[in-house]
């Protein structure tokens, strides 16, 4: 499995400011990746070096195999609030897809706009924010792209929008085989659409892996106080928290508890995403990289 | 691509365009007419226009439409072509595509610039053959208080390849304005004031420069003398300064200065110059003004201590080598900005 996006040491500086520090990040091929993270993590300037769209103050980024923005063909890019020409009615802007992109798959995007029921001499301007996320998705579908990147895609819909959207996306990429990495900061949106997670704080990826096998070897462990350095080893703390006789441990292991003196409950991916962007605040404990 | 910009662009292009389509033709069909009435009236042409409502009227016409244009273009045709995309965003949809943000420029500005071009060699084509005649005549020493030759500064611009390299260097400023301010609105109030500013300032401050213009000294005399300039009140009055004719017709003059006989430049001129000036014209009907014995007194003194009139001019043969390098000179600032957008669209733009 080759990486579709493969950042080193990767940074970006806007004047004074870094919006992203020496990230380094590894995204498989063939996934629908989510990328989470709270706002300000960095993940849309990543997506913007990934994409080209920026150039980055140091390190680098390959996508595909190549540094980013020289395979301009083989990227799809749904651009955050998802723009389009407003004066620019559907047809216009499948037109100017057709025009722009050598793999140009006509017919995909009609049936797309057919099963949308988008009208083609509609503006995008009177479409609705659904329909102009759909309408920037079919753009980047009917590109055929062996990847499509889209930033916080449907940050600015409504829940039934976001569902459709999502679910629509699921349906083309279970179609045409191409690798997914979509930005959002609701992990409920992930959990529907996606099948790995990588989670961003700060500029470092606290997490990646796919998410099955993430709840898998991460519990919640609840019981008597206890000091993190009498857990066995290959059980990794993520979180703790503890009161006067009571410790709440979320762990990360690949082998089975035994203690019978913890309660073990499985983890959401809600938990499991919110556990790893909050042990920042908490630097006092041992940071520790979660590798697979 | 080039559908592409041609879809975003034809309602602003249509705008101009049909101006100026309607003007060219309007300027076409009364053309041969108005060059009829040079060739039959010849030198009572001018003084005849006077009695004419529609060719003064479209003289006019062509003159402002010259002048408008090529801020209009920069305005609304070269500021909006990127601002617009970077304040809607769109740009992240376009530049996403397969194609790279160069090609994309490429073509924009090269169809949109090469058409405000056009359009504007189009309707200073037709201003230019219209007014001909009216050229012609002033430069063959027709006198005219209303039109002035094609060598003065207000015509001058609206005459031949200026306008076009006027245009061509709005439009490239608009572009490079709107890729810089990322405001479409913002980028069209600049340019257009930037533009106006330099169709203001080019005549007395770049243009001069273009060419070496004749440089001469003339005694004023009775006869050449055209103005004079005269300061303070009463009993105090002085001469400040003094124009002469320069003995050619229809030039047009960058400087008159009185120079004494080292050649050094007079900021007043002595006290009895004034009687040189003449006075108030007298009552009664109009009758033709004539040289007293004092003016002309005074004049010979001038000649004898030396005082001479420093002039420099550009004559109207130089016409053409003039609009060449004003052209040329816009050309390569439009080239220069063109280039500095190319520049910065390879940088950052998220």
């Amino acid at each position: 499995m080759s990486a579709v996006v493969d950042a080193q040491g990767l940074g970006k500086k806007y004047g004074r400011r870094w919006a992203l520090t020496d990230c380094d990040l590894e995204i498989p091929s063939g996934h629908v990746v989510g990328l989470v993270g709270p706002n300000g993590a960095g993940k849309t300037t990543l997506l913007n070096l990934a994409v080209g769209m920026l150039s980055p103050t140091t390190g680098a980024v390959q996508v595909l195999g190549a540094p980013a923005g020289t395979q301009q063909a083989k990227v799809g890019y749904v651009a955050q609030d998802t723009p389009t020409y407003v004066r620019l009615s559907v047809a216009d802007h499948l037109r100017l897809g057709a025009r722009l992109n050598p793999n140009w798959d006509d017919s995909l995007a009609q049936q797309r706009i057919q099963h949308l029921r988008l009208d083609p001499k509609q503006r995008a301007g009177k479409l609705s924010g659904g329909q102009r996320a759909q309408l920037a998705l079919t753009l980047g579908l009917a590109k055929r792209p062996e990847l499509l990147v889209l930033d916080e895609p449907v940050a600015a819909l409504d829940p039934l929008a976001r569902r459709e959207f999502l679910q629509d996306l699921m349906e083309a990429v279970a179609d045409q085989e191409l690798s997914v990495l979509l930005s959002s900061h609701l992990v409920s949106d992930i959990e529907r659409a996606c099948d790995y997670v990588i989670v961003l704080v700060d500029s470092r990826v606290q997490v990646s892996g796919e998410i099955d096998a993430l709840l898998d070897t991460h519990y919640r462990l609840t019981g008597p106080r206890r000091d993190p350095k009498d857990l066995p080893r290959g059980q990794f703390v993520v979180t703790a928290s503890h009161t006067d006789r009571q410790s709440t441990y979320l762990i990360r292991t690949e082998q089975p508890i035994h203690d019978p003196a913890w309660t073990v409950t499985r983890l959401t991916l809600e938990d499991l995403v919110l556990a790893y962007m909050g042990r920042d605040v908490q630097p006092e404990r041992p940071v520790l990289e979660v590798q697979r | 691509m080039i559908w592409l910009t041609w879809r975003q662009f034809r309602v602003q292009f249509l705008v101009v365009a049909t101006a100026v389509v309607a003007a060219a033709v309007f300027l076409a069909v009364t053309g041969p007419n108005l060059l009829d009435d040079y060739h039959r009236l010849n030198t009572t042409f001018i003084d005849s226009l006077a009695y004419e409502r529609l060719n003064p009227l479209l003289y006019r016409i062509g003159q402002v439409l010259l002048y408008a244009v090529p801020p209009v273009i920069g305005a609304f045709w070269g500021a909006p072509l990127i601002a617009r995309e970077l304040e809607t965003g769109t740009h992240r949809l376009v530049w996403s595509q397969s194609i790279s943000r160069w090609r994309w420029l490429a073509v924009k500005v090269g169809v949109t610039g090469l058409t405000a071009m056009a359009i504007t060699g189009l309707l200073s084509f037709a201003v230019t053959w219209w007014s001909a005649p009216i050229d012609d005549a002033l430069n063959s020493g027709q006198d005219s208080n209303t039109y002035l030759p094609r060598m003065f500064p207000s015509t001058f611009s609206a005459r031949g390849l200026v306008p076009v390299g006027y245009a061509a260097f709005a439009f490239a400023l608009g572009v490079a304005i709107g890729l810089v301010v990322r405001r479409t609105l913002v980028a069209l109030a600049i340019t257009l004031a930037a533009v106006i500013l330099i169709q203001i300032l080019t005549p007395s401050l770049i243009r001069p420069h273009l060419l070496a213009p004749v440089d001469r000294y003339i005694v004023a005399t009775a006869d050449n003398i055209r103005g004079f300039g005269i300061t303070g009140e009463g009993t105090n009055q002085q001469v400040k300064e003094m124009e002469v004719a320069t003995g050619t017709v229809a030039a047009w003059k960058v400087s008159d200065k009185t120079v004494d006989k080292s050649g050094k430049e007079l900021s007043t001129l002595p006290e009895w110059t004034m009687a040189c000036a003449p006075g108030p014209p007298p009552a009664g009907p109009k009758q033709q003004v004539r040289t007293t014995p004092a003016e002309v007194a005074c004049f010979q003194r001038l000649a004898d201590e030396g005082y001479r009139q420093h002039v420099r001019y550009f004559p109207k043969e130089t016409f053409w080598d003039l609009q060449w390098r004003e052209f040329g000179l816009f050309m390569l600032l439009a080239l220069g900005l063109t280039g500095f957008s190319f520049w910065r669209i390879r940088r950052d733009l998220s």
